[in-house]
Protein backbone atom coordinates (compact mmCIF):
# COMPACT_ATOMS: atom_id res chain seq x y z
CA UNK A 1 0.00 0.00 0.00
CA UNK A 2 1.35 3.45 -0.93
CA UNK A 3 1.95 5.69 2.08
CA UNK A 4 -0.49 8.51 2.79
CA UNK A 5 1.41 11.79 2.70
CA UNK A 6 0.30 14.69 4.88
CA UNK A 7 1.84 18.13 4.63
CA UNK A 8 1.16 20.79 7.27
CA UNK A 9 1.60 24.38 6.05
CA UNK A 10 1.68 25.88 9.59
CA UNK A 11 -0.21 28.83 8.10
CA UNK A 12 -0.79 30.73 11.33
CA UNK A 13 2.74 31.02 12.69
CA UNK A 14 6.23 31.77 11.37
CA UNK A 15 8.20 28.98 13.00
CA UNK A 16 8.77 26.81 9.91
CA UNK A 17 11.17 28.39 7.38
CA UNK A 18 9.21 29.61 4.35
CA UNK A 19 11.88 28.29 1.98
CA UNK A 20 11.53 24.81 3.45
CA UNK A 21 7.75 24.84 3.14
CA UNK A 22 7.91 26.08 -0.44
CA UNK A 23 10.50 23.52 -1.47
CA UNK A 24 8.66 20.62 0.15
CA UNK A 25 5.34 21.63 -1.41
CA UNK A 26 6.89 22.04 -4.85
CA UNK A 27 8.69 18.73 -4.45
CA UNK A 28 5.46 16.94 -3.65
CA UNK A 29 3.69 18.51 -6.63
CA UNK A 30 6.56 17.57 -8.95
CA UNK A 31 6.65 14.00 -7.68
CA UNK A 32 3.15 13.41 -9.06
CA UNK A 33 2.00 11.59 -5.91
CA UNK A 34 -1.26 11.93 -4.08
CA UNK A 35 -0.96 13.94 -0.90
CA UNK A 36 -2.96 15.98 1.57
CA UNK A 37 -1.91 19.55 2.27
CA UNK A 38 -3.58 21.18 5.27
CA UNK A 39 -3.25 24.82 6.34
CA UNK A 40 -2.56 24.08 10.01
CA UNK A 41 -2.61 20.85 12.05
CA UNK A 42 -2.94 22.82 15.29
CA UNK A 43 -6.14 24.40 14.03
CA UNK A 44 -7.51 21.02 12.91
CA UNK A 45 -6.71 19.49 16.30
CA UNK A 46 -8.33 22.38 18.17
CA UNK A 47 -11.63 21.83 16.37
CA UNK A 48 -11.40 18.03 16.46
CA UNK A 49 -11.45 17.79 12.67
CA UNK A 50 -12.65 14.26 11.72
CA UNK A 51 -10.20 14.35 8.82
CA UNK A 52 -7.38 13.64 11.32
CA UNK A 53 -8.86 10.21 12.11
CA UNK A 54 -9.36 9.50 8.39
CA UNK A 55 -5.73 10.30 7.70
CA UNK A 56 -4.46 8.25 10.64
CA UNK A 57 -6.44 5.27 9.35
CA UNK A 58 -4.50 5.37 6.07
CA UNK A 59 -1.29 3.88 7.44
CA UNK A 60 1.52 4.06 6.57
CA UNK A 61 1.32 7.81 7.21
CA UNK A 62 4.11 10.20 6.30
CA UNK A 63 3.82 13.64 7.88
CA UNK A 64 5.81 16.77 7.05
CA UNK A 65 5.19 19.13 9.95
CA UNK A 66 7.15 20.07 13.07
CA UNK A 67 8.51 18.35 16.19
CA UNK A 68 7.27 14.73 16.34
CA UNK A 69 6.32 14.99 20.01
CA UNK A 70 4.14 17.99 19.26
CA UNK A 71 2.51 16.33 16.23
CA UNK A 72 1.82 13.07 18.06
CA UNK A 73 0.10 14.78 21.00
CA UNK A 74 -1.79 17.19 18.72
CA UNK A 75 -3.41 14.18 17.08
CA UNK A 76 -4.00 12.73 20.54
CA UNK A 77 -5.69 15.94 21.70
CA UNK A 78 -8.22 15.34 18.92
CA UNK A 79 -8.75 11.77 20.08
CA UNK A 80 -6.58 10.19 17.37
CA UNK A 81 -3.65 7.92 18.16
CA UNK A 82 -0.79 7.69 15.71
CA UNK A 83 1.34 5.73 18.15
CA UNK A 84 1.90 2.16 17.04
CA UNK A 85 0.83 3.06 13.52
CA UNK A 86 3.37 3.22 10.74
CA UNK A 87 3.67 7.02 11.09
CA UNK A 88 6.86 8.82 10.15
CA UNK A 89 7.03 12.49 11.13
CA UNK A 90 9.53 14.81 9.46
CA UNK A 91 10.33 18.04 11.26
CA UNK A 92 10.37 20.93 8.77
CA UNK A 93 11.55 23.30 11.53
CA UNK A 94 14.95 21.64 11.73
CA UNK A 95 15.34 19.40 8.66
CA UNK A 96 16.34 20.49 5.17
CA UNK A 97 13.66 20.26 2.48
CA UNK A 98 15.45 17.66 0.38
CA UNK A 99 15.81 15.39 3.41
CA UNK A 100 12.13 15.86 4.29
CA UNK A 101 11.13 14.93 0.73
CA UNK A 102 13.42 11.91 0.70
CA UNK A 103 11.77 10.63 3.86
CA UNK A 104 8.14 11.23 2.98
CA UNK A 105 8.43 10.07 -0.63
CA UNK A 106 10.28 6.87 0.22
CA UNK A 107 8.35 3.74 -0.77
CA UNK A 108 6.40 2.03 1.99
CA UNK A 109 8.47 -0.57 3.81
CA UNK A 110 6.37 -3.56 4.88
CA UNK A 111 8.99 -4.40 7.52
CA UNK A 112 8.62 -0.99 9.08
CA UNK A 113 4.83 -1.25 9.21
CA UNK A 114 3.62 -1.07 12.80
CA UNK A 115 6.45 1.17 13.97
CA UNK A 116 6.25 4.86 14.64
CA UNK A 117 9.45 6.65 13.67
CA UNK A 118 10.45 10.24 13.78
CA UNK A 119 12.99 12.23 11.86
CA UNK A 120 14.32 15.38 13.38
CA UNK B 1 -1.27 25.72 -3.83
CA UNK B 2 0.70 27.77 -1.32
CA UNK B 3 -1.70 30.67 -1.77
CA UNK B 4 -4.66 28.39 -1.03
CA UNK B 5 -2.99 27.04 2.11
CA UNK B 6 -2.06 30.56 3.27
CA UNK B 7 -5.76 31.43 3.04
CA UNK B 8 -6.76 28.45 5.13
CA UNK B 9 -7.88 26.07 2.38
CA UNK B 10 -6.82 22.42 2.59
CA UNK B 11 -5.81 20.83 -0.70
CA UNK B 12 -5.97 17.18 -1.67
CA UNK B 13 -3.79 16.37 -4.67
CA UNK B 14 -5.36 13.35 -6.36
CA UNK B 15 -4.55 11.40 -9.47
CA UNK B 16 -7.92 9.94 -10.31
CA UNK B 17 -11.61 10.66 -10.00
CA UNK B 18 -11.97 8.66 -6.76
CA UNK B 19 -9.93 10.54 -4.17
CA UNK B 20 -9.25 8.91 -0.84
CA UNK B 21 -10.70 11.91 0.96
CA UNK B 22 -14.40 11.75 1.71
CA UNK B 23 -16.56 14.59 0.49
CA UNK B 24 -18.14 16.99 2.93
CA UNK B 25 -20.07 20.28 2.61
CA UNK B 26 -16.65 21.90 2.70
CA UNK B 27 -15.32 20.02 -0.35
CA UNK B 28 -14.90 21.80 -3.67
CA UNK B 29 -13.70 19.59 -6.50
CA UNK B 30 -11.54 21.28 -9.11
CA UNK B 31 -10.26 19.89 -12.37
CA UNK B 32 -8.29 21.23 -15.31
CA UNK B 33 -11.49 22.72 -16.75
CA UNK B 34 -11.71 24.99 -13.70
CA UNK B 35 -8.49 26.71 -14.68
CA UNK B 36 -6.58 25.59 -11.64
CA UNK B 37 -3.42 26.81 -13.27
CA UNK B 38 -4.90 30.26 -13.48
CA UNK B 39 -4.24 33.29 -11.31
CA UNK B 40 -4.29 32.27 -7.65
CA UNK B 41 -6.12 35.40 -6.53
CA UNK B 42 -9.02 34.72 -8.90
CA UNK B 43 -9.29 31.12 -7.73
CA UNK B 44 -9.23 32.14 -4.08
CA UNK B 45 -11.90 34.75 -4.75
CA UNK B 46 -14.11 32.02 -6.25
CA UNK B 47 -13.51 29.77 -3.26
CA UNK B 48 -14.22 32.61 -0.82
CA UNK B 49 -17.56 33.10 -2.56
CA UNK B 50 -18.39 29.39 -2.33
CA UNK B 51 -17.39 29.41 1.34
CA UNK B 52 -19.69 32.32 2.03
CA UNK B 53 -22.56 30.73 0.10
CA UNK B 54 -22.24 27.53 2.13
CA UNK B 55 -22.12 29.47 5.39
CA UNK B 56 -18.69 28.15 6.34
CA UNK B 57 -16.43 30.09 8.73
CA UNK B 58 -13.50 32.02 7.19
CA UNK B 59 -10.02 30.60 7.64
CA UNK B 60 -7.43 32.27 9.85
CA UNK B 61 -9.90 34.02 12.13
CA UNK B 62 -8.15 32.55 15.17
CA UNK B 63 -4.46 31.83 15.66
CA UNK B 64 -4.51 28.27 17.06
CA UNK B 65 -2.37 28.93 20.16
CA UNK B 66 -3.13 26.52 23.01
CA UNK B 67 -1.31 24.03 25.27
CA UNK B 68 -0.82 20.44 24.14
CA UNK B 69 -0.26 17.86 26.88
CA UNK B 70 2.25 15.02 26.57
CA UNK B 71 0.44 12.40 28.63
CA UNK B 72 3.48 10.14 28.75
CA UNK B 73 5.10 12.81 30.95
CA UNK B 74 2.07 14.32 32.70
CA UNK B 75 1.59 13.20 36.32
CA UNK B 76 -1.80 14.90 36.73
CA UNK B 77 -0.52 17.27 39.43
CA UNK B 78 -3.00 19.98 38.26
CA UNK B 79 -0.47 22.77 38.76
CA UNK B 80 -1.31 24.11 35.28
CA UNK B 81 -4.98 24.27 36.14
CA UNK B 82 -4.17 26.29 39.27
CA UNK B 83 -1.81 28.60 37.43
CA UNK B 84 -3.92 29.41 34.37
CA UNK B 85 -6.00 32.57 34.63
CA UNK B 86 -8.32 31.79 31.75
CA UNK B 87 -9.87 28.37 32.46
CA UNK B 88 -8.11 26.76 29.54
CA UNK B 89 -7.71 23.58 31.59
CA UNK B 90 -10.37 21.34 33.01
CA UNK B 91 -10.70 17.85 34.43
CA UNK B 92 -12.10 14.90 32.51
CA UNK B 93 -14.68 12.46 33.86
CA UNK B 94 -11.86 10.08 34.76
CA UNK B 95 -10.11 12.87 36.73
CA UNK B 96 -7.43 13.55 34.14
CA UNK B 97 -6.18 17.08 33.41
CA UNK B 98 -7.37 18.21 29.99
CA UNK B 99 -7.18 21.23 27.72
CA UNK B 100 -10.87 22.01 27.40
CA UNK B 101 -11.10 25.64 26.22
CA UNK B 102 -8.40 26.15 23.60
CA UNK B 103 -9.80 29.46 22.39
CA UNK B 104 -9.52 30.94 25.92
CA UNK B 105 -5.74 30.68 25.79
CA UNK B 106 -3.96 34.00 25.35
CA UNK B 107 -1.89 34.05 22.16
CA UNK B 108 1.88 33.98 22.72
CA UNK B 109 1.55 33.24 26.46
CA UNK B 110 3.28 29.92 27.35
CA UNK B 111 3.41 30.62 31.09
CA UNK B 112 1.76 27.39 32.21
CA UNK B 113 4.32 25.38 30.28
CA UNK B 114 7.15 26.98 32.25
CA UNK B 115 5.80 25.83 35.61
CA UNK B 116 4.98 22.25 34.61
CA UNK B 117 7.32 20.06 36.73
CA UNK B 118 7.43 17.32 34.06
CA UNK B 119 7.84 19.50 30.94
CA UNK B 120 4.62 17.88 29.75
CA UNK B 121 3.02 21.00 28.26
CA UNK B 122 3.88 22.09 24.75
CA UNK B 123 2.95 25.02 22.58
CA UNK B 124 3.82 23.81 19.05
CA UNK B 125 3.94 27.36 17.70
CA UNK B 126 6.37 28.61 20.35
CA UNK B 127 9.82 29.52 19.09
CA UNK B 128 12.05 27.70 21.58
CA UNK B 129 12.44 24.23 22.99
CA UNK B 130 11.41 22.31 24.94
CA UNK B 131 8.09 24.19 24.93
CA UNK B 132 7.79 23.77 21.15
CA UNK B 133 7.98 19.98 21.47
CA UNK B 134 11.75 19.61 21.07
CA UNK B 135 13.70 16.98 23.00
CA UNK B 136 13.91 17.55 26.73
CA UNK B 137 17.25 17.86 28.49
CA UNK B 138 18.04 17.21 32.14
CA UNK B 139 18.35 20.95 32.72
CA UNK B 140 14.87 21.47 31.32
CA UNK B 141 13.26 19.26 33.89
CA UNK B 142 14.39 20.91 37.15
CA UNK B 143 11.56 18.87 38.56
CA UNK B 144 11.95 19.63 42.21
CA UNK B 145 12.46 23.33 41.58
CA UNK B 146 9.28 23.44 39.51
CA UNK B 147 7.12 21.81 42.16
CA UNK B 148 6.78 25.21 43.72
CA UNK B 149 4.11 26.20 46.13
CA UNK B 150 1.81 28.05 43.76
CA UNK B 151 0.61 30.38 46.50
CA UNK B 152 4.22 31.36 47.20
CA UNK B 153 4.85 31.96 43.50
CA UNK B 154 1.80 34.20 43.33
CA UNK B 155 3.09 36.38 46.14
CA UNK B 156 1.66 34.83 49.30
CA UNK B 157 4.76 33.78 51.23
CA UNK B 158 7.81 36.02 50.90
CA UNK B 159 10.06 33.60 52.82
CA UNK B 160 9.20 30.70 50.51
CA UNK B 161 9.88 32.98 47.55
CA UNK B 162 13.30 33.89 48.97
CA UNK B 163 14.20 30.22 49.58
CA UNK B 164 13.17 29.36 46.03
CA UNK B 165 15.18 32.25 44.59
CA UNK B 166 18.28 30.96 46.38
CA UNK B 167 17.78 27.45 44.98
CA UNK B 168 17.19 28.78 41.47
CA UNK B 169 20.36 30.91 41.58
CA UNK B 170 22.34 27.67 41.54
CA UNK B 171 21.10 26.82 38.08
CA UNK B 172 20.27 29.25 35.31
CA UNK B 173 21.02 26.95 32.39
CA UNK B 174 17.55 26.49 31.02
CA UNK B 175 16.17 29.89 30.10
CA UNK B 176 12.77 28.58 29.06
CA UNK B 177 12.15 26.73 32.35
CA UNK B 178 11.84 29.83 34.46
CA UNK B 179 8.97 30.31 36.88
CA UNK B 180 9.81 34.02 37.35
CA UNK B 181 9.31 34.50 33.64
CA UNK B 182 6.08 32.51 33.88
CA UNK B 183 4.89 34.80 36.65
CA UNK B 184 5.73 37.91 34.61
CA UNK B 185 3.83 36.54 31.63
CA UNK B 186 0.86 35.78 33.86
CA UNK B 187 1.04 39.29 35.29
CA UNK B 188 1.12 40.75 31.78
CA UNK B 189 -2.07 38.87 31.02
CA UNK B 190 -3.57 40.17 34.29
CA UNK B 191 -2.76 43.78 33.40
CA UNK B 192 -4.30 43.41 29.95
CA UNK B 193 -7.36 41.79 31.49
CA UNK B 194 -7.63 44.59 34.02
CA UNK B 195 -7.56 47.21 31.28
CA UNK B 196 -10.04 45.38 29.08
CA UNK B 197 -12.52 44.81 31.89
CA UNK B 198 -11.81 47.98 33.87
CA UNK B 199 -11.08 45.98 37.02
CA UNK B 200 -9.92 48.08 40.01
CA UNK B 201 -6.25 47.65 40.91
CA UNK B 202 -7.08 46.70 44.50
CA UNK B 203 -8.99 43.68 43.22
CA UNK B 204 -5.95 42.43 41.33
CA UNK B 205 -3.80 43.01 44.38
CA UNK B 206 -5.85 40.37 46.23
CA UNK B 207 -4.20 37.38 44.60
CA UNK B 208 -5.73 33.97 45.29
CA UNK B 209 -4.82 32.13 48.45
CA UNK B 210 -3.81 28.46 48.54
CA UNK B 211 -7.35 27.62 49.67
CA UNK B 212 -8.87 29.50 46.74
CA UNK B 213 -6.60 27.76 44.30
CA UNK B 214 -7.44 24.38 45.81
CA UNK B 215 -11.14 25.23 45.62
CA UNK B 216 -10.76 26.07 41.94
CA UNK B 217 -9.25 22.65 41.24
CA UNK B 218 -12.00 20.92 43.24
CA UNK B 219 -14.70 22.89 41.42
CA UNK B 220 -13.28 21.78 38.09
CA UNK B 221 -13.34 18.15 39.24
CA UNK B 222 -16.91 18.55 40.46
CA UNK B 223 -17.94 19.90 37.04
CA UNK B 224 -16.30 16.90 35.42
CA UNK B 225 -18.10 14.46 37.77
CA UNK B 226 -21.39 16.23 37.09
CA UNK B 227 -20.81 15.99 33.35
CA UNK B 228 -20.08 12.28 33.67
CA UNK B 229 -23.26 11.77 35.66
CA UNK B 230 -25.55 13.50 33.11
Amino acid sequence: MAPCILYCHCAYARVVPVDTKTAVLEGLARAGVEFEAVPDLCEMAARGDPRLAELAAQAPLRIAACYPRAVKWLFSSAGVSIDGEAAVISNMRTTAADQVLETILAPADPIAAGKTASHQ
Amino acid sequence: MRALLDKGYAVSAVRDAAPSASFSPETVLLGPEDGIGAEAAALIARLDTVREERGLPPGGAWKPWFPVIDYQRCTNCMQCLSFCLFDVYGVSADKKIQVQNQSNCKTECPACSRVCPEVAIMFPKYRHGPINGDDISADDVRREAMKVDISALLGGDVYAALRDRSAKAKSRFSKERDDERALKERQTCLVKLQQALDVPAEVLAALPSADEIRAKAEAAMARAREAAGT
